[in-house]
């Protein structure tokens, strides 16, 4: 077959049925565009993120890390300087400091120039000629996106919070742009310890090694001489430890693309079978007319190839412009605040747009296979006759196949993660899926010799026809499947997330006023005078004060959260919502510990253990009491009481706290008399719980805003491969119709026999994919939401969302049938019989 | 005097002051250094020891040295002390910059055609950066020069070279200028405390590339410590210091004015019997000779001269001509510092030592 006649061969079929056309290719271009616009913003956004951990880090071989609030003693520092080995020692005191009327915290290094200047040579060069005027002691640089962000120039002032106190800081010089893409600032480190409180205390020692030392083997030396909760880390494990935050977040957008992608595919497989079954005479020609069995083969799979690859293309070009808006508008890491990089460039990356295009065209045409074979493989002869309309999924009756591919999906849901994503979990899915899918056409087949006979002639006729075309049904129903049941599966998914995080938020907001002094900061917080002021206010019943103090557990992995929280009455332990405890041994003398899931998950403690946890002070055991769920910080965290933190740490501040009012007394009141007493009020949270919960419940339709409008495209797509079924199967039967009409039907009642062939059609469908999508979201639920996020969620169904979609559905099939039957039948009878004989 | 690292120092200085007027209200000023008076006479050991009081001070080691294999290398080791203007010294912190040391290191190497050449900032503290008082022990974590007995012990260990040298001290200090207060300028607030200790006996070793190699020579010391020396009309200086052959020394400098002009000049001559002849301004003369063009920096230097003091007329001619050191990159200044051999037309070589070139770039903007 030439190149001239492929081409108008499948220009026709096209031109045919554009919506069909569009459709499909839309659906394969959100797939590959979903898919390459999450790659594209994340590899610009790690390259952009790795580029600025190297430019901080610089050629340090290792970095020396104490926890980030309490630090370590600076004796330290002179220690390991003078170590062999040791080329140059750099002491840091990195913070994140807040800043009086912005939310959020800004990143300031304490540095000795001298030294930084031979680790980080960005750094030297930046300041050189002027890095001297850094003695001053209220003198910082800024980096340009900070100057940006605070709206400052070099010479201007900006106030920090020092625990409760206002502290004014002089811009001496901005860094460029080139140099440091991140928000942060950088101060000299004798100025740093005294302004923001921290004399005597460093939390960071970056070390270049002499030549000839290996970091590894120096690492492990090092070991032995840090105190407890100080490590030396290799500079890279700290860019991928940064990196690994956004992972589960990458992984589920990605999933997503899958799906997309999957629906394309199985669109491109009704497509193609559908116009195949259609044009069954007209291929038949071409084969009696000399063409070969090859051939033809080869003439379909290219229509596909050529759908496929036309909706790739498309989609790595949207890729291409979402990612760079998506770039633009949240940042790199889609507005999930993992990754500080507020600039990340867009890197044209064309080996990865070619790897997209090329997996949406392979994908997308997969499902061009199957319909070309099978149209090669009929013998002309018979396939120029009309009634042999079987296609190709009718023939996969047999069910072995699908109950394999099912029992596989379950027995993959019960693997673990690997790497902290959940592989198997999407292979379980896949599975699933695909066994579901194969198993249509013999449950279909099942389900309408079990209908029974309405004794009026259009219905029963439908069903006869129905009965008789079951190769065709499937066809049609099983891209609907595919989107619907995907759809149904992460709609439960999410509804159950959202589900379990109300009441998770009922329980962790108890009291009636939240205060937290600076999100994420480690300079302001409340000291203990102030804390006993607080709690003497009029109107407050109980307060509960929590400092929240992030602790590296494992250099390879992101901080944990120490929460060091008042067990007051009313809100200790007990008021955790906690999945599991364990009654410690009796005269048991460790302090409790709880654990959050991803605790357990990730570094495999458990109640009943013990764990040792090392502050600055020294390092204590705790006896692990329970895990609690905790949707705020993925990371992981743990909960001790308050005091035991302050001995250990030396820390007495509070970041946070919870107020229960007495009967009578008003939040804004209360509120507004802790505004009053608290310097730092225009940069605290002070709020009322109700509040606090609407807050986080925006903040979570947020972040799966991207989910719910993939879910819209995957009803829409659905509705679609309906009509594209009814109308396609409509088409085909023109002869048919004609003949129901000669024998002596009634054109409404040919009407009223589609109606109900779509009515029950998508009835099956829509039973079909809520089962399905119902089991999907099993293995979402408590597999691949477990494995990413580690934390658990409690299954709940969203029915009054799903019958709604499930209504429409099955109304909009009942609808596109009969529409497209008359559209089917307002040519001549005569010449429909004629053309099908 | 001396030397081209004071330039940096210089400039340290400077942008120290910088800072002061713009943040004044926000630093406990800390007292001005102390000033530089004729008439104050040194003590020993305790002016071999750091003097905090002043802006700057530095312990200045030039000198000859040969390898077991006989190929012969210059050497120089320069640790400077120096007091920064804007520091708050209220600040409480450990790390508060009270005094900064600054070490330089640079071995001419005449084989390979290359200046080896290492250097390093610190901030005073932790016992682990000091520049103690009392007698010279002033360190920079590994890097150190000491006065141990009649010996001094220094050592460099840069990444891709290293030092570890004992100076063995065979002469009394030689002061400089009147009993160690040298003038710099017609203002007699220009000037600085100096004493020199020549012909000293070097024994120890060097590593370059990772090879270490025995090395005997002689070698020079410079101690000087000053709060201001150059004056507004100065862009730079000349500097000599020779072991003579025959166990005497020769020091002499002359500051050079923006019209190229000398401007200040001075000399001291120890002749073998320990008698010594200071030089006033009238008596020593550089008349430059051949000059170098540097391939990295564009700048010219005169690296050859013929040097006048009193009737003693010398020709210096260098070791290698590409003895350019550039920190602009970190702290200063590009100068010239590199070993040269002395000559008379009569007798030939007399001596060998160290000349420096400072200014000959961009004039250098001092107060």
């Amino acid at each position: 077959m030439n190149f001239r006649l492929w081409a108008q061969l499948t220009l026709a079929q096209w031109r045919d049925q554009p919506l069909r056309t569009v459709v499909t290719l839309l659906a394969i271009a959100i797939g590959v565009a979903l898919a390459s616009a999450v790659w594209f913003v994340n590899a610009g956004a790690l390259s952009e993120f790795g580029q600025a951990t190297r430019r901080l880090v610089g050629e340090a071989d290792l970095v020396v890390r104490g926890p980030a609030r309490s630090g370590f003693d600076e004796a330290l520092f002179p220690r390991l300087a003078m170590l062999p080995g040791v080329e140059i020692a750099s002491p840091v005191l990195e913070l994140e400091v807040a800043i009086d009327g912005e939310r959020g915290p800004l990143r300031l290094l304490g540095v000795d120039a001298f030294r930084a200047g031979l680790i980080q040579p960005m750094l030297f060069a930046e300041l050189s000629g002027d890095f001297l005027g850094m003695f001053a002691r209220d003198g910082v640089f800024l980096s340009t996106a900070a100057a940006d962000a605070l709206g400052l120039r070099p010479g201007g002032r900006f106030d920090v919070l020092v625990g409760t106190e206002r502290r004014s800081l002089r811009v001496l010089g901005l860094l460029s742009r080139d140099a440091y893409p991140q928000r942060l600032g950088i101060m000299d480190i004798a100025s740093a310890q005294w302004t923001l409180d921290r004399l005597g205390t460093l939390n960071r020692i970056d070390l270049r090694l002499a030549p000839g030392t290996p970091p590894a083997a120096f690492r492990a030396r090092l070991a032995q001489l840090l105190p407890a909760g100080v490590q030396a880390v290799e500079p890279a494990v700290e860019r991928d430890r940064a990196v690994s935050v956004t992972r589960a977040y990458r992984v589920n957008l990605n999933m997503l693309a899958l799906v997309s992608l999957l629906t394309g595919a199985f669109l491109v497989f009704s497509t193609q079978s559908l116009s195949v079954l259609r044009r069954r005479s007209g291929l038949a020609l071409l084969r009696a007319l000399g063409l070969t069995r090859a051939q033809l083969q080869r003439a379909l799979l290219a229509e596909g190839l050529a759908l496929g690859a036309l909706g790739a293309l498309l989609g790595v070009l949207a890729g291409h412009l979402t990612a760079a808006w998506l770039l633009r508008r949240l940042g790199g890491d889609l507005g999930g605040g993992q990754l500080a990089v507020t600039e990340a460039a867009l890197a044209p990356q064309p080996l990865a747009a070619l790897a997209f295009f090329a997996i949406g065209t392979v994908v997308a045409s997969a499902g061009a296979w199957i319909p070309a074979r099978d149209a090669a493989r009929q013998p002309p002869a018979r396939a120029l006759k009309a009634g042999d309309a079987e296609p190709a999924l009718a023939r996969l009756r047999g069910v072995a196949p699908g109950l394999a591919l099912l029992a596989l999906g379950a027995a993959l849901a019960f693997l673990p993660a690997i790497g902290g994503i959940p592989v198997f979990g999407y292979l379980a899915v896949a599975a699933l899926l695909f066994g579901g899918v194969l198993l249509v056409p013999r449950v279909t087949a099942a389900l309408l010799a079990r209908a029974p006979r309405t004794g009026r002639i259009a219905l029963d006729a439908g069903l006869a026809q129905l009965r008789g075309g079951v190769g065709m049904v499937t066809v049609g129903l099983a891209a609907v499947i595919v989107s619907f049941s995907l759809m149904v599966a992460m709609a439960i998914m999410v509804f159950s997330f959202r589900e379990s995080f109300v009441r998770w938020l009922g329980g962790v907001l108890p009291a009636d006023v939240q205060l937290r002094v600076a999100q994420g900061s480690d300079t302001a917080y409340l000291e203990p005078a102030q804390q006993r002021a607080l709690a003497a206010l009029p109107g407050v019943a109980r307060v509960e004060f929590r400092r929240l103090a992030p602790l590296l557990l494992d250099p390879a992995r992101p901080a944990i959260i120490v929460i060091a929280r008042d067990f007051v009455p009313g809100s200790g332990p007990e008021v955790l919502p906690l999945v599991r405890q364990l009654a410690p041994p009796a005269g048991d003398p460790l302090p409790r510990l709880w654990i959050s899931e991803a605790i357990e998950d990730v570094f495999g403690w458990r109640p009943g253990e013990v764990r040792a946890l090392a502050f600055g002070n020294g390092e204590q055991r705790f006896r692990v009491a329970g895990v609690f769920r905790d949707y705020g910080r993925s990371t992981g965290a743990v909960v001790i009481a308050r005091d035991e933190y302050a001995r250990l740490s030396g820390d007495g501040s509070a970041s946070e706290a919870s107020f229960w009012l007495t009967p009578g007394t008003r939040a804004a009141t209360l509120i507004a008399a802790l505004r009053t007493r608290l310097p730092q009020s225009r940069g605290l949270d002070l709020l009322e719980s109700t509040q606090v919960r609407e807050i986080s419940l925006r903040i979570f339709d947020r972040a799966f805003l991207v989910t719910y409008a993939l879910e819209a495209v995957a009803v829409v797509i659905g509705l679609l491969g309906v009509a594209f079924a009814a109308s396609s199967s409509a088409l085909a039967r023109r002869g048919e119709f004609a003949m129901l009409r000669h024998l002596g039907m009634l054109r409404r009642q040919v009407l009223a026999m589609l109606a109900g062939e779509g009515l029950l059609t998508s009835l099956i469908g829509v039973a079909y994919g809520l089962v399905l999508g119902g089991l999907l979201s099993l293995v979402l639920v408590y597999v691949v939401n477990r494995q990413s996020f580690n934390w658990s969620v409690e299954l709940a169904i969203p029915g009054l969302q799903l019958a709604a979609i499930s209504v429409l559905l099955v109304l909009a099939a009942a609808l596109t049938a009969t529409i497209s039957g008359r559209a089917a039948m307002s040519g001549e009878t005569v010449r429909a019989v004629r053309e099908d004989w | 005097m001396r030397r081209a690292a004071s330039l940096l120092i210089a400039l340290l200085a400077m942008s120290f002051a910088a800072p002061v007027a713009a943040a004044a209200e926000a630093v406990a000023a800390r007292p001005p250094p102390a000033a530089v008076l004729p008439g104050r006479a040194l003590e020993f050991p305790r002016d071999h020891g750091s003097h905090p009081e002043y802006r700057t001070e530095w312990w200045y080691v030039t000198g000859w040295i040969s390898t077991v294999a006989g190929e012969t290398l210059g050497f120089q080791v320069t640790f400077f002390r120096t007091r920064p203007d804007a520091v708050d010294v209220a600040n409480p912190s450990a790390f508060t910059p009270g005094q900064i040391v600054i070490a330089h290191a640079a071995l001419s190497d005449r084989g390979r055609g290359k200046l080896w050449k290492a250097q390093r900032v610190a901030r005073a503290g932790f016992g682990i950066v000091a520049a103690q008082q009392g007698d010279t022990a002033v360190r920079l974590e590994g890097w150190r020069i000491e006065r141990r007995g009649a010996q001094y012990h220094t050592r460099i260990a840069a990444e891709d070279f290293g030092l570890e040298l004992t100076l063995d001290v065979t002469q009394p200090p030689m002061l400089n200028g009147s009993g160690g207060y040298s003038q710099k300028g017609p203002r007699p607030e220009s000037a600085s405390y100096y004493y020199s200790v020549p012909q000293l006996r070097v024994a120890g070793s060097i590593v370059r590339a990772g090879k270490r190699e025995v090395v005997t020579g002689d070698a020079w010391l410079d101690h000087e410590w000053s709060s201001a020396y150059l004056d507004e009309q100065a862009v730079g200086w000349d500097w000599i210091g020779i072991n003579l052959e025959d166990a005497g020394a020769l020091m002499a400098f002359r500051i050079r004015s923006r019209d190229g002009k000398s401007r200040w000049a001075g000399g001291t001559l120890r002749r073998p019997d320990g008698t010594q002849r200071v030089f006033g301004p009238g008596e020593i003369a550089f008349e430059p000779g051949r000059r170098w063009r540097s391939p990295r920096t564009g700048f010219e230097y005169p690296v050859e001269f013929v040097v006048r003091a009193g009737e003693l007329r010398i020709t210096l001619e260098p070791l290698l001509d590409d003895q350019e050191s550039d920190t602009r990159g970190s702290t200063g200044a590009v100068y010239w510092e590199g070993a040269v051999e002395a000559k008379t037309a009569e007798q030939g070589m007399i001596g060998r030592g160290y000349l420096e070139l400072t200014g000959y770039g961009a004039p250098l903007e001092l107060p």
